[in-house]
């Protein structure tokens, strides 16, 4: 049975004990087709009998909503931003993830911590403390990382009319104009998730690719790595 | 690297009280800004928890019961730093002094008595500068219990720490749970170098160690604004 494990600080009344569920996450910007693949992934896992449960920022009832019109007023500082969205992480951990993993669901997150921690260093916030923020977070047993560069995102988020305001980075200044802006900022996050997807030994995806052959690569390694594990191993 | 054990480089200067409910330090505090206002100094007032940004979530959160130890906290942590960088830095980059009832240390005791990690909230935090003067008021529990039944007909639930089911009545739950709290603040007030004053004694007799502390603290302030005025 494997035990939780949290990214550095458990907190002290977060259940002990085993669990048989796992956490998958995928990651990457804006505009890779994070969502689409994850929505499919989830359909292959359950006709494969697994349960799964899935997860994204801002769903979580106690601040999801707060988090949404706050961004449309424009007043989030970086300290608040991030917390905020540590508060969005931690009521979902307690009320969906934990219990989930716990009774045995693999919960599939559509993206996770890195996104939050990526978006906060790109907005000056240093990398320790997010870190330790954020320290409270489950680890992830396998993370996908659809990566793409700002040369290919571009033109999909510009077709896809999704060239807002945050996603832009505008909040910092990053450019004259909110084109400028978008590839200056969506190029730290890449440089951020490059940096992260290395040293934790995130499973990196070409995004560039025909979307049913990124489908292929995940269900293999995810099926690979389920196989691999007692708890979750479908026998025959 | 901890934001509140080095000396901010700012010409302002923050005043912050501390202590459990019904300790008497909002009373402290208000006196602290009537002398410092009639010796002509800016000040400026800032309260736990008041962002308007978070307050409705916080409230909605208490009303459904659905808060946990864990956002209590970050919500906290939240407010905290939208006031800071709305109501306490721009005072003190100006020169003025700022005084904020309650601090970083209020989370410290609380939240981890509610069972956060410790040294997480610590970290959570790291990014409050140090108070030039945090005093600390320290008072029995059943003192400060009289204090707050005298004041009001009802002790607030969260107040009370009912969602810990500590006790099923309110008054007994908030003696268990004020008096862990001020457990944890003993160990801040070493750990921070709080100043503690005995707050079982006259409003008067407090109020005057405060001044005192206060003018102390004082020596080396020059007030910007007015000296631009002048």
């Amino acid at each position: 049975m494997n035990e939780i494990r949290y990214v550095s600080h458990k907190m002290p009344y977060f259940p002990d004990g085993p669990c048989t569920g796992k956490l998958i996450v995928i990651e990457g910007t804006d505009g890779c087709g994070r969502s689409t693949q994850a929505e499919m992934l989830r359909q292959w896992l359950e006709v494969q009998g697994y349960g799964v449960t899935d997860t994204g920022w801002t769903r979580s009832k106690l601040v999801g909503q707060a988090i949404t019109d706050l961004k449309q007023g424009h007043s989030l500082h970086r300290l608040t931003y991030c917390l905020m969205y540590a508060t969005d992480l931690a009521d979902r951990m307690e009320y969906q993830i934990l219990p989930a993993l716990r009774s045995g669901f693999i919960v599939l997150a559509d993206r996770y911590i890195y996104t939050a921690i990526a978006r906060g260093i790109a907005r000056g916030a240093g990398e320790e403390w997010l870190h330790d923020l954020f320290g409270f977070a489950v680890v992830p047993d396998l993370v996908f990382y659809l990566r793409l560069g700002v040369e290919d995102l571009v033109p999909r988020v510009i077709e896809a009319g999704k060239m807002n305001y945050w996603e832009s980075g505008m909040d910092m200044n990053y450019g004259d104009d909110i084109y400028d802006s978008f590839v200056a900022y969506q190029g730290e996050l890449i440089a951020q998730f490059d940096r992260m997807a290395q040293r934790d030994r995130f499973v990196t995806l070409d995004a560039r690719q025909d979307p049913d052959v990124i489908q292929k690569q995940l269900r293999r390694t995810v099926g690979q790595y389920l196989q691999s594990q007692p708890q979750t191993a479908v026998a025959g | 690297m901890n934001g509140l054990t080095q000396p901010h480089n700012l010409p302002g200067r923050l005043i912050v009280v501390e202590g459990i409910d019904g300790s008497g330090k909002s009373t402290q505090l208000q006196l602290a800004m009537r002398y410092l206002q009639a010796r002509g100094f800016t000040t400026f007032f800032t309260e736990w928890n008041s962002a308007e940004l978070v307050k409705a979530v916080t409230k909605k959160g208490k009303k459904k019961q659905t808060l946990t130890p864990l956002t209590f906290s970050t919500l906290h942590a939240t407010d905290f730093a939208h006031r800071l960088v709305h109501n306490m830095l721009p005072p003190l980059k100006a020169g003025m002094i700022v005084l904020s009832d309650r601090y970083a240390y209020t989370a410290f005791a609380r939240d981890v008595v509610r069972g956060v990690d410790r040294e997480w909230v610590r970290r959570v935090y790291n990014f409050a500068p140090r108070p030039d003067l945090a005093l600390y008021f320290n008072v029995p529990i059943e003192v400060s219990v009289q204090r707050l039944l005298a004041g009001r007909a009802q002790l607030k639930e969260y107040e009370a720490g009912m969602d810990l089911h500590l006790a099923s009545d309110k008054v007994s739950s908030f003696k268990i749970f004020q008096g862990r709290i001020l457990k944890e603040y003993e160990g801040i007030v070493n750990e921070y170098g709080l100043t503690e004053i005995d707050a079982s004694q006259s409003i008067g007799a407090q109020q005057q160690i405060v001044r005192g502390l206060i003018d102390k603290m004082l020596d080396s302030y020059i007030p910007q604004a007015q000296e631009t005025v002048a």
